[in-house]
């Protein structure tokens, strides 16, 4: 699956520029589902980028893990969730020197989550490198009940904590890792407009 | 000067009223009869005696009651008031700036009297009087900028400067026009501003940064900004939108004289000593069309600027629903008659 083509929206909304080899620095790669191989194409770019890297993958379903295996990572690890590596991703963001780069492949919620804890962990922006892959599912926060929905695929979407029926904005926030979703029936009770496919 | 303030109240029932003189006082936001973005910005040096730009913190009669309002809205959601862990300093240097100025512009309502860094503060109409050692955060019930803001009308926003953009990592929001700090907190300039159409496309943000950037200590500036709101709300936070939401339908050619209100925000910005940052009241005042149109000059102008305004900035500010029955009530003091210039009543 190609790097993905988003259209032009508002200014906090995240562009993710795509991955380029660094160099041979200390790296943390970590990746979800068609992610895999947005690092795929970064070792083919330069095989040494992945001499000092840690690399972590959350399949997902994906059958990439056996390639991306093979890069010759510093340490490879898979893991079946973010929740279920985030402990040894904060270790190694804690454990990161200056220069350390950090590589972020996949969809929009793994790399919100994954920015906001390296900016929470000090790492400056400009070591941070992402490129989007697969779904084009969004992480969305309700902004009545403070809930986080992830993978939302429509929009108008239910909250799965409150339960209202959200819109879905292009706002975004980089602390939270999520875009915003708000009520869209707040003026009118119960009119609900269709859900419709979210585009990237 | 003596203020008789109100007993009135921001939700349920709506009592919020204003007295003939805070109609003649009000902030009209529109100096000729059209409208667009810009950055208009002009320095906050005082204005007009009694006009709420006369002082640097306006205090007037809705003063007591919209601190009610605040402390309900806090004990609701007290996420409504967040600071991050840097920006305690930029609290203290904010809290310096409205007691030194509150005691100085309004000696019969406000008292600080300072023995070193041991500060004495008394808050006549809140009836508050507090001893505290100054940047000692153990000394006050609250965080510094939670202390001072909640007696202190409008909004406040705290900025951090670094990186050549400013961020906004701490504030009080309890009456904003539809955005959340819970969400927005941590964003800079370009970001927090991201959802406004057209203003990013006119190199308005650009160039507003450019100049905040460099605004110096002792010379804080201001500006207006205004929307459309439904009651007199202060509470019209994304948060609470479902909450508040089915009451912007309630215009009806009957009601919209008396339940429509022009909102309007006198923003002030000022840089901080020891932080560098810089501390943003937005400040709200709200007034109903009818009281608006006892003043010929507004109710000529507002019908003008309404009438006339790209729907995306009605569809934005949140009242293009209610726009058609807005303008149809203002056309009736609308005689075509020349406007004078500037925002004064004639």
């Amino acid at each position: 699956m190609p790097r993905t083509e988003f259209s032009p929206s508002i200014a906090s909304r995240p562009v993710y520029a795509g991955l380029t080899s660094q160099g041979a620095t200390p790296a943390i790669m970590l990746a979800d589902a068609e992610g895999a191989e947005a690092l795929i194409d970064l070792a083919g770019q330069d095989a040494s980028v992945m001499d000092r890297a840690h690399l972590i993958y959350i399949p997902a379903g994906a059958p990439h893990g056996p390639r991306l295996a093979a890069l010759g990572a510093r340490l490879y690890h898979e893991a079946p969730s973010f929740a279920a590596c985030l402990e040894r991703y904060r270790q190694a963001l804690a454990e990161a020197h200056m220069g350390s780069q950090l590589y972020l492949a996949g969809t929009e919620g793994l790399i919100g989550q994954a920015t906001a804890e390296a900016l929470a962990a000090g790492l400056p922006a400009d070591a941070i490198h992402t490129e989007h892959r697969g779904s084009v599912a969004r992480r969305m926060q309700c902004v009545h009940c403070k809930g986080v929905t992830e993978n939302v695929t429509t929009d108008p979407f239910i909250c799965a904590h409150c339960g209202l029926t959200l819109f879905v904005r292009d706002h975004f926030s980089r602390r939270l890792g999520a875009f915003q979703g708000v009520c869209v029936d707040a003026e009118t009770p119960g009119i609900v407009p269709p859900a419709q496919e979210i585009k990237p | 000067m003596t203020i008789r303030f109100n007993d009135e109240t921001f939700r349920g029932d709506y009592t919020y009223h204003n007295s003939p003189e805070a109609i003649r006082r009000f902030p009209f936001p529109f100096d000729q009869d059209s409208y667009m973005y810009s950055v208009n910005i002009e320095p906050h040096a005082g204005g007009r005696a009694g006009s709420p730009f006369e002082k640097r913190f306006d205090v007037d009669e809705h003063y007591v009651s919209e601190m009610k309002d605040r402390a309900i809205t806090l004990a609701e959601d007290p996420m409504r008031c967040q600071s991050l862990p840097h920006m305690d300093l930029a609290g203290w240097d904010f809290l310096e700036l409205v007691m030194t100025s509150k005691a100085e512009d309004y000696p019969e309502l406000f008292e600080l009297h300072r023995d070193g860094d041991r500060w004495h503060w008394i808050n006549k109409p809140m009836g508050i009087e507090q001893r505290f050692t100054f940047l000692d955060t153990t000394t006050l019930p609250c965080g510094p900028l939670e202390y001072i803001t909640r007696q202190t009308q409008g909004d406040h926003a705290l900025l951090d400067q670094r990186e050549g953009n400013l961020w906004m990592d701490a504030g009080m929001i309890t009456s904003q026009a539809d955005w959340s700090l819970d969400f927005d907190i941590g964003m800079n300039f370009f970001e927090w501003h991201a959802p406004v159409p057209k203003a990013h496309e006119m190199g308005v943000f650009q160039r507003a940064l450019k100049f905040l950037l460099n605004l110096q200590q002792g010379a804080p500036v201001r500006r207006l900004n205004w929307t459309m709101t439904v009651n007199p709300r202060l509470d019209t936070s994304p948060e609470n939108y479902h909450k508040w939401g089915p009451e912007k339908r309630t215009i009806t050619p009957e009601t919209v004289g008396s339940k429509q209100y022009l909102r309007v925000e006198l923003q002030t910005l000022w840089r901080l000593p020891r932080s560098n940052a810089i501390a943003f009241p937005i400040r709200c005042y709200l007034l109903s069309l009818e009281d608006l149109v006892s003043v010929p000059k507004w109710g000529r102008r507002l019908h003008r600027v309404l009438r006339d305004l790209p729907d995306e900035l009605a569809e934005y500010k949140g009242f293009a629903v209610n726009r058609p029955t807005i303008v149809a009530y203002l056309a009736q003091f609308d005689d075509g008659e020349p406007t004078s210039p500037g925002i004064f009543p004639d």
